[in-house]
């Protein structure tokens, strides 16, 4: 099933001619427009038609972050403010938000990439989508509404929080789509069951869960817990918000980007330079149909890889793997690279371990160390201190072997480790404090 | 013949140990004797109460990991070299004990002993027909 059969099953050929074309237009719109890429783009000496082949791209400049903080708010916009329909704006958890503005055709195009997604998903007009990602200046909530009513659904502008009523909102309204982070989606699960209310009676069917990476052990965790069919969305504000990419239904095996509307690349994130198909690195991307902020090679420093095989679905898109992380959530520890989902899928793949879990990063006589809370739940619990500690070992022998860093398992009691309403925090690390 | 104990997971922070024993308290369940096992990052709190259907709903509730153990309780002569007969016994028939402490009371002359085994009913077996008294559990919430 697929929303625009016509765009998403493009042969690869007219796909990248297209891809070409609009790239041109988007170089040229910039250049005129944009002081920032107008400088940029001169210096690398490159014009809109100088561009004759994909392969050019990689003449183009990166776009950074930090080329959106100095921005701030409204430097990168191409288009006059009277054209700006919407704004966003990320997070910003350091510093200045990075700071996003939509045309009327920016919102229909992003509505369109949304309702194509949730078809991907497996979701389709008649369901009722219970939208739990936050409304706001986050994208989560308004992207996946708007791309919800494109597609014809009925959807629940619930956003985030006040877990009860949204458990009796869709006990009550018969929610057969939800859509949140995956963590939230655990502890609702988990508020569920304390109501004495079972998953397994709501009338869910499918989870669309984004905008924090998640592991293949917990995907089985949510879909055994929630009963449904849980699928990974990607997106990031900078680019567009959710449905820059997702799984389809079919393969759940690498998220298709929209490629008609981005470009992406994979890249070693030191020396910059484009990996081939299947090498992991981090994602950049080039937004090509984009009017009120356009970017050229976005550094999102998301780390995955890319593979432009065909899909047992039938998209011609480019998939994405499963984000392995971002570039900036990466530990290094003792010199030694970790990912929290590295560790989380050793956790869940440890019978009886919950998915709660924090890792505390410390620096002690200057040396780091990591130490891994989990909780202990009945399913875990053992009255003899033995086995509890063979628990313990077991779980840091295993991070050990796999990630080559040694680290500290501490058992802590149930519900201890804060959780999330939004995206959860994974990581609390206190090296740069003292 | 055994006796039910229940067995609290509990972190060692300040507070916890007394936060248990009021929610007992308030409850209105008795607490007839227990144990704490420690390690540097947790303990594990081996109570046996009057009621322990009770005292493990109450805890559950307010979020504590609750689990329910076999223990067996043993009558042991208050005299030089009683523990060690029953160990003898008990070793001669190859049954381990996991752990064991003292009941707060006394049955008459004689003390009590709790134990666990990783064989409960083959010590129980064991220790009857070597004429150990085992105390069954109802005898020891109300004694």
């Amino acid at each position: 099933m697929f929303f625009n059969e016509e765009f998403e099953t493009l042969p690869r050929e007219a796909l990248e001619a297209l891809q070409l074309k609009r790239l041109k237009a988007m170089v040229a719109r910039v250049e005129k427009s944009v002081p920032f890429y107008k400088e940029a783009l001169a210096k690398a000496g490159v014009t809109a038609d100088s561009i004759q082949s994909l392969k050019d791209l990689q003449r183009l400049p990166f776009t950074y972050k930090q080329d959106m903080r100095d921005s701030y708010p409204y430097n990168l916009f191409a288009v006059p403010m009277e054209d700006i329909v919407r704004i966003h704006a990320s997070s910003g958890t350091t510093g200045k938000p990075t700071v996003v503005g939509y045309t009327k055709k920016d919102i229909e195009t992003w509505s369109e990439l949304m309702a194509r997604s949730f078809m991907a998903a497996g979701v389709h007009k008649g369901d009722i989508i219970h939208n739990s990602y936050g409304y706001g200046l986050f994208t989560g909530g308004l992207g996946a509404h708007y791309g919800a009513e494109r597609l014809g659904a009925s959807v629940i502008p619930m956003s985030g929080g006040n877990t009860k009523k949204q458990i009796m909102i869709m006990q009550d309204f018969g929610s057969t789509v939800l859509t949140c982070t995956p963590s939230y989606s655990l502890f609702m699960a988990e508020a569920a069951k304390e109501e004495g209310i079972d998953f397994r009676d709501l009338k869910l069917r499918v989870g669309i869960f984004g905008a924090e990476p998640w592991s293949e052990e917990m995907r089985r965790d949510i879909e055994g817990k929630l009963n449904l069919s849980a699928v990974d969305i990607y997106g990031l504000s900078e680019i567009m918000g959710p449905g820059v990419a997702i799984e389809c239904c079919q393969a759940k095996k690498g998220l298709h980007i929209w490629e008609d509307h981005f470009i992406p690349e994979i890249i070693n994130p030191e020396t910059c330079e484009v990996l081939p198909e299947g090498q992991m690195g981090e994602l950049v991307i080039t937004t090509i149909t984009k009017e009120g902020i356009p970017l050229i090679r976005y550094r999102t420093r998301d780390i995955t890889s890319i593979t432009y095989e065909p899909c047992v679905c039938g998209r011609t898109h480019a998939r994405i793997a499963r984000m392995s992380g971002r570039s900036d959530d990466m530990l290094i520890i003792r010199g030694v690279n970790v990912f929290p989902s590295q560790i989380e899928a050793i956790l869940m793949g440890v019978e009886g371990v919950e998915p709660h879990y924090v890792l505390i990063v410390e620096r002690k006589d200057n040396l780091d160390t990591l130490e891994v809370q989990v909780e202990v739940g009945e399913n875990l619990f053992s009255d003899e201190i033995k086995h509890l500690q063979a628990l313990s070992a077991k779980i840091e022998k295993q991070i050990k072997e796999m990630l080559g860093v040694t680290c500290r398992v501490r058992l802590v009691e149930p519900k201890s480790i804060t959780r999330s309403e939004g995206k959860a925090k994974r990581v609390i690390d206190n090296r740069n404090k003292a | 013949m055994h006796v039910e104990q229940i067995s609290i997971f509990i972190e060692n922070k300040f507070g916890r140990l007394a936060e248990v024993t009021r929610i007992l308290g308030d409850a209105g369940v008795n607490i007839r004797t227990l144990s704490l096992a420690d390690t540097s990052d947790f303990g594990i709190l081996r109570l046996i109460v009057n009621d322990t259907e009770k005292a493990r709903t109450v805890l559950k509730e307010r979020g504590f990991t609750v689990s329910k153990t076999e223990v067996v309780a043993v009558e042991i002569p208050d005299r030089p070299g009683g523990l060690a007969d029953i160990l003898q016994v008990l070793d001669a028939d190859g049954i381990n004990v996991e752990y064991m402490y003292a009941f707060v009371e006394r049955c008459g002359e004689n003390a009590v002993m709790i134990f666990r085994f990783d064989e409960t009913q083959k010590a129980i077996t064991t220790l009857t027909s070597k004429n150990f008294n085992v105390l069954p559990g109802n005898r020891l919430y109300s004694m």
